[in-house]
């Protein structure tokens, strides 16, 4: 508030005894305001808001033993990531089982997991992306997993000759 | 008719008020910030609709940009000087007082270890200008196995988030994830965007 000189020249005091003027110690605080204001938009825009999420992976211990867990061929589900973002899958084991193709929709990949995690029991899925699949494929798998509940699923990468057969001719 | 006189008012406002709430406000951001780290890639992470918040701390990133470059990073201060002490140890190389600094600075580098010396001498605004090659993950010769070897040395209670870009080729996700075996690290994290769950 520029009120330093305020009480000199008013009008009404005009004829009045000359006093001995008394400086106001009221400051103008505009310009502090500003320059905190500008100081609080800088760290506003340079702080991280958002701590980025994370998806935690538990991949099994090596085995020294060369021990596997088998699971039941009718529980299984293979799903197969391929290039252009292509998924193959199967229930079944690769050299009887039929494959069929679907794609990462919501009415193609989501519709048939919530249809056999449906009709089948402690349902297994397996994930195996190729070599032509990208990280968002992956990602997108295990994603599906936790929207639809499967609790058992796994991520590996060796392939039966079998299934290598199958995807090249679907 | 006199006329009537409107008393004229002051146009001041006691800015008093506000500047001790500006003030406050700029006091409560400053305590609070934390710098965004500059990071040498951009990278799109996919989404997921995990809501697990990564630690503020301890966290070794690795970074897979689009084009299969693998970048790496530790973070704390402290904990990249005892990091650089380590590697180089193992290689033989010294590092000067400078390079170690320009290290302890460096939140994420794509440099093999032998062009890390030139790396770290180049001055900070071209360093981070820089082409960088990514740092070797190829089972012959894998750095990345041995950064993360050391990294845990440094501090052991390091956390691995691997931060990859979606259109990133499997392959290399592929041997990260195979290295961070081989290591005996089973358990890491993946730093993926926010989606909203779907109903089903």
């Amino acid at each position: 508030m520029a009120e330093l000189d305020t009480s000199q020249g008013g009008g009404h005091k005009k004829g009045k005894k000359k006093r001995s003027k008394k400086a106001s110690t009221r400051v103008d605080l505009t310009p502090m305001v500003d320059l905190a204001f500008l100081l609080v938009t800088f760290f506003m825009m340079t702080t991280t808001f958002s701590k980025p999420q994370t998806m935690e992976i538990n991949m099994p211990v090596k085995s020294t033993t060369g021990e596997t867990s088998d699971t039941k061929a009718s529980q299984t589900m293979t799903l197969i990531l391929g290039e252009n973002d292509k998924v193959f899958w199967f229930k079944g084991t690769p050299d009887t089982a039929n494959f069929s193709t679907t794609d990462y929709s919501p009415n193609g990949l989501r519709r048939i997991l919530i249809d056999i995690n449906k009709s089948t029991k402690d349902l297994t899925c397996i994930i195996k992306p190729t070599d032509k699949s990208n990280y968002r494929n992956m990602v997108d798998a295990l994603d599906e997993m936790s929207i639809i509940g499967i609790k058992r699923y796994a991520l590996v990468s060796d392939f039966a000759p079998d299934e290598k057969e199958k995807i090249k001719n679907l | 008719m006199p006329k009537v006189k409107v008393p004229r008012k002051s146009t001041n406002i006691d800015m008093t008020a506000m500047c001790d709430v500006s003030f406050l406000l700029l006091t409560f951001f400053m305590l609070t910030t934390k710098f965004k780290a500059d990071e040498p890639v951009v990278v799109q992470t996919p989404k997921s609709i995990s809501e697990i918040k990564l630690p503020d701390n301890d966290i070794m990133s690795i970074t897979v940009t689009k084009d299969g470059k693998v970048y790496y990073g530790v973070d704390g201060k402290f904990n990249r000087e005892k990091l650089l002490q380590k590697i180089s140890a193992k290689y033989n190389i010294s590092f000067t007082e400078e390079e170690q600094y320009a290290f302890s600075l460096t939140s994420a580098f794509g440099v093999p270890i032998t062009k890390l010396k030139t790396f770290l001498d180049m001055p900070a605004e071209v360093r981070k200008d820089a082409v960088q090659p990514g740092i070797p993950i190829d089972s012959t010769n894998n750095e990345l196995g041995v950064w993360i070897i050391n990294g845990r040395l440094a501090n052991p209670n390091y956390r691995i988030a691997i931060r990859g870009d979606g259109d990133c080729p499997y392959t290399v996700i592929k041997r990260v994830i195979a290295t961070l075996q081989e290591k005996n690290v089973n358990k890491f994290n993946l730093i993926t965007n926010l989606e909203v769950r779907p109903k089903i």
